[in-house]
């Protein structure tokens, strides 16, 4: 009987060998790969690759892809800036570089995170709530929010509008109210214009999804009218005549996804292409789309890629990654294409809440290299030399 | 003093006991009578279980259910943090919503989400906590109990009374950190020989504000990068509870009756994310339910059981402007349930029992878009158990037919609007002990168990993720294990226990959120999950009598899972980062320590929970790496007599080393904080 103390010691003994003891929490550091051998100067120095991260879980991270050596660094901005308190933030939505800065709007963190183009050293950033996406024009950039006015009213209803924050002070000087929860925005000929997307008020009818597209006078900053387009507005780019691509997400139920032209000079909807968009990236007059759409038929994101020649107004081709490795991609998520090699980027976002992957693709749509990314890889921007 | 101190050991060790046992299990009397309660129960689990009740459950320092069931083995405890937060259950590794809770006997069902916050359960009233892997042992219950792949039983305290009194009162004071403010009264009362009735109520109050710490080092200098600390916003609690029941004996048998209202106002606090540190969402519950049992020996050899429950769950939850999107939900949930078990006692080694259970669920909400379901179950389960000296068995199988309805709710007029397919399940579980040698107190056991959960409403009909076509979402387990105890009356080393589980469990068709079409966080639910488990469970419980009258227990507990995430990828690339990864939240090792040093009127307690380290995705990689965490727990006690009042007053420190941690990622968790508690009975 004097086995069993032995037994109950060893356990005990056991128990504390297990347990690992907590150390120092370290800032990320990022992690470094070379993916591609074959170094070609294309007149930018490289790219940065904003990941979402899923809502809540402040993952948003900043991955950058450095041309001259061909190396994919990985969450780079806690290790630029490891003195920023819980880092980058919370689903990452858009990115630009304006002038000398790199603009990341950060959704959820109601921010937009200001940093400089070269290094990605964080330089400030400008308070808006439920901030979605941004463009610049003359010194001024202009960002669309989901969140409403401050008011009080039984009948809360909440429009999104646009902020114009003067990129020297970081300060927002003006707000311009437009419709619920817009998106994606285009400035061109003295005109911005805004997709209203009404995302969140479509789900149990249709009918109260946004159809349209705010146009603001850049001079007044006001809303001058709205262009009747689709359902639930995502994306609006314009084309290098000035004219506006817009792509609808549809209601996710009978009306699909579709891309939209908008005529500059009549101001209305003049074309439907017989394509579904998810998001998309102009070069030159070719439109590279990628879409899933979920069908209720298959249980499965039916996933489509083609390009569009924004001249003709014409689907130049159903696909542009010709290896196969299309079969691969869960969800396409983020895409680019280098201006001067033409070499296409897409991401795919996988299942959300782990890493995602960065495709490189040739222009004839082979697979060049593929890399591991944070978590839902989505927004690009390419950082040129000098 | 020996025979007290056996007492309310063999509580811990005998989970089992006869229904006129547990009546008469008062464990205040226990502490205030010494020298009454002897278990003469040798009753061994054909199943493994752990319970925790009576003295050594007071000796933790647990505000709500769930602080107490980070104690057991094998269980992990998803925590986002503070009183008012949300606490959930996981056995095993098979998912929360395998997990069936019951109170008093009867499942506390949510069709809703399948989630039982038991964080909501304040540890006031409540006597014992059981969970058993699989199911209870005792095969004589409603089909409902065959139903989980694991089962939590919460017992609140029932009316006991001296021969010379007929009416209890107990009043019970609790004040600390967070702003708490937590009376409670219980008053018993005997109405007649044959019938007791039991009222009690609770109020909680707490801001909820509780100061939290992040803490970052540079990589190579270790210096430090940033380091803030701040308070806990939005975590305030406002939370009523009553309850009451009536307990009755009749000829040969038993009944009870139970009324239970909880009402509560609480702000979600949110995940801490870079420059937004203050959520505004608030969320209201009312549940409100009314169950009954009924229990008679109508012969020899055969027995019946009714159980009957109403209940009605109202939520609301609130997103106020502008900064985020308002958002305004209400839903509102009802249960039907009726039940009849028969038992039939085929020879004094043989029984046989027939349990048969109707349940209708219905949910309703303001929610857009949104169907309301109707669900009609129908449970049967065959059971039989024989017991063969050394050899018990038992074996069962229970049917589960489930049929849907819906009406239209907030659909839009032109959406399909369609209930989920009729589901007819059945599924089987088998198990069996065996017990090596005449003298030693050493069993072998061992088990198979398949079992389902059903999708919930909100899998199968929320908004835009719903989706009808799921399938029930299957486990199997495997279990071996064995358990042994040994009692030297009159030695130092005089109480020891010890049960060891080794366990496989494979859960398939696992009920996963993908992304569904393109951008804007959009998912849809499918059946795509698959994980494998594989553990071990250890318990100990130690006894030791020291000189001069000083007790002391230990119990320890350890888990070991690898729990993988084998779910089939499209993306081969993606696959490697995730395929075979320990799932999120499953620390390979985990453990915890309860201790308690008593001496005289004095009681002194110190509890430790390890948690060791994990990952917060299955892609184990270094970005999802969360550290350990463990606390430390001390409490002291003392008892004693102001005249007619028996009084008691304990303080608390809760972790007492003032870690910085968290169990959620972005849900920081409290530091040090502090307790007193004051209770009076008369």
């Amino acid at each position: 009987m004097k086995k069993y103390p032995l037994y109950f010691i060893a356990l005990l003994c056991l128990f504390w060998m297990v347990s690992s003891c907590r150390k120092d929490i370290e800032v990320f550091i990022n992690e470094d790969t070379v993916v591609d051998t074959v170094i070609v100067d294309n007149g930018f120095s490289g790219f940065y690759l904003l990941n979402e991260g899923n809502m809540g879980s402040n993952k948003s991270t900043l991955d950058y892809f450095d041309y001259s050596t061909g190396t994919y660094r990985r969450n780079i901005y806690a290790a630029i800036n490891p003195t920023v308190p819980k880092e980058l933030g919370d689903v990452g939505n858009d990115m630009a570089i304006y002038g000398s800065r790199l603009y990341a709007v950060i959704n959820a963190s109601n921010k937009v995170e200001v940093m400089d183009a070269a290094t990605a050293k964080r330089i400030g950033q400008i308070e808006i709530p439920n901030c979605r996406y941004i463009k610049f024009d003359k010194g001024f950039a202009y960002v669309t929010s989901y969140a409403g006015p401050i008011e009080i009213n039984p009948d809360y209803k909440q429009k999104g509008f646009v902020a114009k924050v003067d990129t020297a002070t970081l300060a927002v000087v003006a707000k311009c109210i437009v419709g619920y929860q817009p998106d994606g925005l285009e400035i061109t000929d003295g005109k911005i214009y805004v997709a209203n997307s009404g995302g969140y008020m479509g789900a149990g009818n249709t009918n109260k999804y946004e159809r349209t597209v705010s146009v603001i006078d850049l001079a007044t900053f006001k809303e001058e009218k709205r262009i009747d387009v689709a359902f639930n507005l995502h994306h609006i780019k314009a084309d290098k005549r000035g004219d506006l691509w817009v792509t609808s997400r549809g209601d996710y139920k009978q009306l699909p996804s579709r891309l939209y032209f908008i005529d500059k000079d009549l101001q209305k909807v003049t074309d439907t292409l017989p394509v579904a968009a998810s998001n998309y990236f102009l070069d030159g007059d070719s439109l590279y789309i990628y879409s899933s759409e979920w069908s209720y038929i298959t249980y499965s994101n039916v996933i489509t890629y083609c390009i569009v020649n924004t001249s003709t107004r014409e689907v130049v081709t159903r696909s542009f990654i010709t290896d196969g490795t299309d079969n691969e991609i869960e969800i396409p998520y983020g895409i680019m294409v280098n201006p001067v090699t033409k070499d296409i980027y897409v991401t795919d976002a996988g299942n959300y809440v782990s890493p995602g992957a960065l495709y490189c693709f040739s222009k004839e749509g082979k697979k060049k290299w593929a890399v591991r990314t944070g978590d839902i890889p989505a927004h690009f921007t390419l950082l040129s030399k000098g | 003093m020996l025979i007290a101190f056996l007492a309310f050991v063999g509580m811990d060790l005998y989970a089992q006991r006869p229904y006129v046992d547990s009546a008469r299990a008062d464990t205040g009397r226990v502490r205030t009578l010494r020298g009454v309660t002897v278990y003469t129960s040798g009753y061994k689990e054909v199943i493994p279980s752990q319970k925790l009740s009576g003295e050594t459950l007071k000796s933790l320092n647990s505000f709500s259910v769930a602080d107490a069931i980070r104690y057991f083995a094998g269980v992990q405890v998803k925590d986002y943090g503070g009183i008012g937060g949300l606490k959930t259950v996981d056995m095993r590794s098979m998912g929360t919503n395998h997990m069936g809770v019951f109170y008093d006997g009867i499942q506390l069902g949510n069709a809703q989400n399948g989630q039982v916050d038991l964080g909501k359960f304040s540890m006031d009233n409540i006597e014992s906590i059981s969970l058993y892997n699989g199911q209870k042992s005792d095969i004589f219950q409603p089909a409902k109990d065959y139903g989980s792949s694991g089962t939590i039983y919460l017992r609140s305290r029932r009316p006991v009374f001296d021969s010379s009194r007929t009416t209890n009162f107990k009043g019970v004071f609790k004040t600390g950190s967070f702003g708490l403010i937590d009376p409670s009264v219980l008053f018993e009362r005997k109405l007649s020989e044959q019938v007791q009735l039991s009222v009690s109520g609770e109020y909680i109050r707490s801001s909820g504000r509780y100061p939290f710490r992040y803490r970052r080092v540079h990589h190579n200098s270790k210096e430090v990068a940033w380091d803030t600390t701040a308070i806990r916003q939005n975590g305030d609690i406002n939370a009523l509870r009553i309850e009451s029941g009536l307990y009755g004996n009749i000829n040969r048998g038993f009944w009870n009756v139970k009324a239970y209202f909880y009402d509560s106002e609480k702000g979600i606090p949110g995940a801490i994310i870079n420059n937004e540190w203050m959520h505004a969402q608030r969320q209201w519950d009312r549940n409100f339910f009314l169950q009954g049992s009924f229990q008679k020996n109508i012969s020899s050899n055969y027995d019946v059981q009714v159980n009957a429950k109403y209940a009605n769950d109202y939520m609301h939850y609130l997103s106020p402007g502008p900064n985020q999107i308002r958002i305004d939900n209400k839903f509102n949930q009802q249960e039907w349930y009726a039940s009849v078990a028969q038992k039939y006692s085929l020879s004094k080694r043989i029984d046989v029992n027939l349990s048969t259970d109707f349940q209708y669920n219905t949910l309703s909400s303001s929610l857009a878009g949104f169907v309301f379901p109707k669900r009609f179950t129908s449970l049967v389960a065959l059971a039989g158990q024989a017991d063969l000296g050394k050899v018990k068995m038992q074996a069962s199988v229970l049917g589960t037919f489930v049929n849907e309805r819906i009406t239209r709710g907030n659909t839009a007029t032109g959406d399909s609007a369609i209930a989920a397919p009729a589901k007819n399940e059945v599924t089987p579980a088998f198990f069996i002990s065996y017990k090596p040698f005449p003298k030693a107190d050493f069993d072998i056991r061992a088990f198979y168990k398949n079992i389902f959960r059903m999708p919930t409403f909100n899998d199968l009909y929320y908004t835009d993720i719903g989706n009808i076509n799921l399938k029930p979402e299957y486990t199997h387990q495997y279990n071996l294990g064995f358990v042994y105890h040994k009692s030297r009356p009159g030695s130092v080393w005089s109480e020891s226990r010890m049960q060891t589980d080794f366990y496989f469990n494979k859960v398939t068709n696992k009920i996963i959120a993908v992304p569904k079409g393109s951008g804007m966080y959009r998912w849809m639910m499918m059946n795509i999950g698959e994980v494998e488990i594989k553990g071990v469970d250890l318990v100990t419980d130690q006894a030791f009598s020291l000189p001069d009258g000083i007790l002391l227990n230990l119990r320890l507990s350890y888990t070991y899972q690898k729990a993988q995430d084998f779910s089939g990828r499209k993306n081969p690339l993606l696959q490697d980062v995730t395929y075979g990864g320990q799932i999120s939240y499953i620390p390979w090792h985990s453990g915890s320590l309860i201790s308690s040093i008593l001496y005289r009127s004095w009681r002194l307690n110190y509890s430790y929970v390890y948690v060791g380290e994990r990952y917060h995705v299955s892609a184990n990689i270094p970005v999802n790496y969360e550290q350990p965490w463990y606390t430390s727990d001390l409490s002291a006690s003392k008892d004693f007599q102001l005249r007619k009042y028996r009084c008691k007053i304990s303080g608390e420190v809760n972790n007492v080393f003032n870690q910085d941690y968290e169990v959620v990622l972005n849900y920081p968790m409290p530091k040090r904080n502090y307790k007193i508690i004051l209770s009076v009975e008369l």
